[in-house]
């Protein structure tokens, strides 16, 4: 009898992700998110007859783009092809994609899970075109009696991103997603919001005994809305396909649906169910010749990618690996990261060698932390990288302790204050000056003979108790290392 | 065909009205007005058209009427379009803003476009009137406008006749007096094979030439859309108006249009016009033969040098025609599903989205469009697409190849446009196989790519009979030269067909 343990997962992920491009993939029309319903449309993108597409540049250029950031090979002829099937919100009845010679194939992704290295094989990277929005009228799909059709998302660029079966468990299909993202939005080729559908992702899972090197049958799971998701649909998916081989049964090739609420995937269509096709070469599109010239061009325009970044991170400035991976996974944070070190450099203080890893601190940190708190994202915040800079610098020259700095951090995250407004306004310039500090320490000692006794009968403890004092009298300004040297100095002439 | 007297502005060539018009010797209300009348006299028994715009009509011819005036007041001609007051038909798979198009199908009976398509576009620049949109069969498949939804249309030299397809309604507008020129499309022989019935000129420029925005599509590599005029200088005039690269069909060609109707008087002199001797085996009626045979002896009497060549895959052209068409067809059918426009079953709010469709199809399209639809979607399927549209396509592609090589032969290549002169409605074969042989000539231009004439050159049991030429890609200029060259030897110029009571 084998045990669960002894199942090997095999997951290949297809991702689809909306491109960022200004207007359509095949017509002229603009991408707006959110725009009046059918504004955004022509003869074309709402399938009319005598309509013809015509590719926009600028989608094959990301898509390319896309392709080289993935590590693939970008092919030199290139053509689109007909998906023929029935469905309301594809226009033409058919949806103009790439069937066997996709613009860029064979790369990979490199992913980290829990320390180890993995390589992701991406076995194609093609360029088709969105479908429109169905929304359902009434309550809920059930119960409503129309639909309606928004044809603003018909004809946008989409490219499909389609991974061997190289990942093992839910955690690496998450790995591969996030870094897959973090690569794209980098590039700029797509916003990739999994909640606003500018990102989605179909799971192929199986399970084979571990050792065994013939996969499983697969069954395709749909409906996955957000990386938790794919994580909790995979893990539900491959637990169900083990207990069903352990049990004596077999998987079937089918289509699952990913119910969320209930946190199962459910039966939604066999293979034989699948529909046919009937793909072929699409006659309104001249096949493409890429130019190598261009693709080398557009190769040498990529801009910095997250590992690239990172490891940037390490060398120029000893981020510690985590910090520095965090950071570079996510554009807005690293570019935010990138200001605070040049606001830090300009400033050109002494601390400034200290200064990047401190703000890599303060972002995987305090900064995360408030965001999470907030839901917002950092473009939204009031905190500008000038303004975190000027803390570092208050903190680094000792103006502040590190302890008022949180707090002084609070304040210039709500309001978007300067931190060096705040220190003024509310006296919080720290207290160093061995005189003014020793005068406090000499009050504290004598009115606190207790705990002074103590420490001389070897509580070690009591001088926490003593610095707590000292603290409460400066409201927390008190230089933390100067207090201390002074206590302790103060104390051994006592002894 | 110039200088008779009595020919009525209706009858007169896009050439000799333009010179008239320049002239100041009539205008351009008149012409329209002559052309709605001559409308009035014949359409119930010629059935041409499914749409005519009268007031529209009119409204443009005044408005050429006052650019031309100003154009002659400020001594400036050359300011007013090539076609400005010329009365024009268009076909009614061409999208016209605001004017129904309908492609003579149920699904499309009250379809009304919000665009142009470019060749309307560059009509109405050119400053044509657009009187009308002319029958068809649905959606272009047919060989004699008799799957149209909305009537028949009957041969100007014989009502019991049919008048080809499926641009007949343009080959019979245009041979009845019913527009000036007409403008169609031509998938496998539409436009030529009704002009070679109704006895005038019908071009299939090279696939690219014109612009396909807007028309709407049956088979998308092979559709190509051209004119369909009274005789072959007006042809080259048409051509001028709608060649060349439009930014919204990726197909077209960004090649030089050159001014065709400088090709009209060039003569034969030295041309080599090769036969292939596949096409001149049986299968071609007897009456027809003798007359292309006799305007190929014409040509040579002109100073054209007669060569043989040879075509051998081209028993084939008609398999890979119907493989490549409808396969595309099944597809360019799929997005008239009856969501966005089209048709709708009534009062059946209760079924479902598929059901829908499946009702909106089911109920607006004709049996040729729905045999055509389900022949594709066999060829397309999974299991079947390399034993049949992969085959079709490596088949195209060496057709083409063998076409290429026979035009390194010779010039042009001369054949029948269809085996018959247009047959009574009554004598029409119930095989659709045996129709779909109407095309056996004329689909190889298509399958190719390069473009094709069909020219009158005689006439067989009093019907006319249409010579096709074929031409590299790119070169309709030698088609107008030895279109032009086949009008003057055929000794027929001028003669048009009895209709409305009025003989000429």
């Amino acid at each position: 009898m084998t045990e669960r343990g002894d199942y090997e997962v095999v997951v290949g992920i297809e991702v689809h992700a909306e491109l960022a491009t200004e207007s359509k993939v095949f017509c002229g029309c603009k991408t707006d998110f959110g725009a009046r319903p059918n504004s955004q449309t022509c003869p074309v993108c709402l399938g009319m007859p005598g309509a013809l597409p015509v590719l926009n540049r600028r989608a094959l250029e990301y898509t390319i783009r896309a392709g080289l950031a993935l590590n693939c090979s970008i092919a030199r002829w290139t053509k689109f092809d007909r998906k023929n099937y029935f469905y309301p919100d594809l226009a033409k009845g058919y949806q103009i994609s790439q069937y066997d010679i996709p613009i860029a194939h064979d790369g990979y992704i490199d992913i980290e899970v829990d320390g180890q290295p993995k390589r992701i094989r991406v076995r194609r990277v093609h360029l088709e075109e969105e479908t429109a929005k169905l929304v359902h009228a009434g309550d809920d799909i059930i119960s409503s009696n129309q639909s309606l059709l928004d044809f603003n998302r018909s004809g946008i660029g989409l490219i499909e991103i389609v991974s061997d079966a190289d990942m093992r468990s839910a955690d690496e299909a998450r790995a591969y997603l996030t870094k897959l993202r973090s690569i794209l939005v980098a590039l700029g080729v797509s916003d990739c919001k999994m909640e606003e559908g500018s990102m989605r992702c179909e799971a192929n899972v199986s399970v084979m005994p571990k050792g065994s090197k013939e996969y499983g049958t697969l069954a395709e799971l749909k409906n996955i809305a957000s990386f938790r998701a794919v994580h909790r649909a995979i893990q539900y998916e491959s637990a169900r396909q083990i207990e069903l081989v352990r049990a004596g049964g077999r998987v079937s090739r089918e289509t699952r649906h990913w119910d969320d609420a209930r946190g199962e995937t459910a039966f939604m269509r066999s293979k034989e169910q699948a529909a046919d096709y009937r793909y072929f070469p699409e006659p309104d599109l001249m096949p493409l010749e890429i130019a190598p010239g261009w693709v080398e061009e557009i190769r040498s325009g990529l801009p910095e990618l997250p590992d690239a970044r990172a490891a940037r991170y390490v060398g120029q400035f000893g981020l510690p690996t985590s910090d520095a991976a965090q950071i570079a996974e996510s554009r807005e944070l690293a570019s935010f990261f990138d200001s605070v070190c040049d606001a830090l450099a300009k400033a050109g203080q002494a601390q400034a060698a200290d200064g990047p890893r401190e703000a890599a601190k303060w972002l995987v940190g305090d900064v995360s932390a408030a965001l999470n708190a907030g839901g917002i994202e950092l473009s939204q915040s009031k905190l500008a990288p000038e303004l975190l800079a000027e803390l570092i610098g208050l903190v680094g020259s000792g103006k502040i302790s590190g302890k008022i700095a949180k707090s002084v951090f609070e304040e210039v995250f709500a309001r978007g204050v300067r931190p060096g407004d705040v220190v003024r306004e509310r006296g919080l310039v720290q207290i160093s000056d061995a005189g003014e500090l020793a005068a406090i320490v000499k009050r504290v000692i004598e009115a606190n003979p207790g705990p002074v006794a103590d420490y001389f009968a070897g509580k070690e403890r009591a001088i926490g108790f003593l610095v707590g004092q000292i603290m409460k009298e400066t409201r927390g300004r008190a230089n933390p290392q100067e207090t201390n040297r002074i206590l302790k100095e103060e104390l051994a002439k006592r002894s | 065909m110039s200088g008779n007297a009595s020919a009525r502005l209706c009858d007169m060539t896009v050439h000799e009205l333009q010179g008239m018009l320049a002239r100041g010797q009539v205008s351009s209300r008149e012409i329209t007005c002559d052309v709605l009348a001559r409308m009035d006299e014949v359409e119930a028994s010629i059935g041409a058209y499914v749409t005519i715009d009268r007031e529209e009509s009119l409204r443009s011819a005044d408005a050429a009427d006052a650019a031309i005036a100003r154009a002659r007041r400020d001594g400036d001609l050359g300011s007013v379009g090539e076609l400005a007051g010329i009365p024009v038909a268009l076909k009614d798979n061409v999208c016209t803003h605001g004017m129904r198009t309908t492609c003579c199908s149920k699904m499309l009976e009250n379809f009304i476009p919000p665009y142009d398509a470019t060749v309307a576009e560059r009509l109405r620049a050119a400053g044509a009137v657009i009187v009308g949109k002319t029958n068809m069969d649905e959606f272009a498949m047919g060989s004699t406008t008799e799957t149209s939804i909305f009537h028949v249309t009957r041969n100007p030299w014989d009502p019991g006749r049919v008048p080809g397809g499926s641009s007949g309604g343009c080959a019979a507008a245009v041979a009845a007096g019913e527009a000036a020129a007409a403008i169609g499309s031509d998938t496998g022989g539409s436009i030529r094979q009704p002009a070679s019935f109704c006895g005038v000129v019908g071009m299939k420029p090279t696939y690219g030439r014109v612009s396909r925005y807007g028309v709407v599509a049956f088979s998308s590599s092979l559709d190509t859309i051209g004119p369909v005029t009274r005789d072959v200088h007006d042809c080259a005039i048409m051509l001028n108006a709608i060649a060349g690269r439009d930014e919204r069909d990726s197909t077209s060609a960004p090649d030089a249009v050159p001014d065709y109707s400088e090709y009209v008087d060039r003569g034969v002199r030295g041309l080599r016009i090769g036969m292939p001797k596949e096409f001149f085996g049986p299968g071609m009626s007897d009456g027809v033969r003798s007359v292309v045979e006799r305007a190929v002896r014409a040509l040579e009497s002109a100073g054209a040098r007669i060569v043989e060549v040879s075509i051998p895959l081209v028993e084939h052209a008609l398999a890979v025609y119907y493989l490549v068409a409808t396969a595309e067809a099944s597809s360019n059918m799929a997005r008239l599903d009856g969501i966005r426009y089209g048709y709708r079953p009534e009062g059946r709010a209760d079924v479902d989205v598929a059901d829908l469709m499946s009702l909106s199809r089911g109920q607006s399209f004709g049996m040729e469009v729905k045999r055509r639809i389900m022949l594709g979607t066999f060829v397309l399927s999974s299991g079947n697409f390399d034993s049949f549209y992969g085959r079709a396509l490596r088949s195209r592609r060496l057709l083409k190849e063998e076409v290429e090589r026979a035009l390194t032969e010779c010039d042009c290549l001369a054949s029948p446009t269809a085996p018959t002169v247009a047959f009574r409605f009554d004598e029409e074969p119930d095989d659709p196989l045996a129709m779909y042989l109407q095309d056996i000539y004329t689909t190889l231009a298509n399958l190719a790519g390069v473009p094709a004439i069909s020219v009158p050159c005689g006439f067989a049991n009093e019907m006319p009979v249409g010579l096709q030429i074929m031409g590299r890609m790119f070169d309709e200029g030698t088609l107008i030269q030895v279109g032009r060259a086949v009008e003057l030897g055929s000794g027929i110029g001028g003669r048009r067909p009895v209709v409305g009571g009025c003989a000429k």
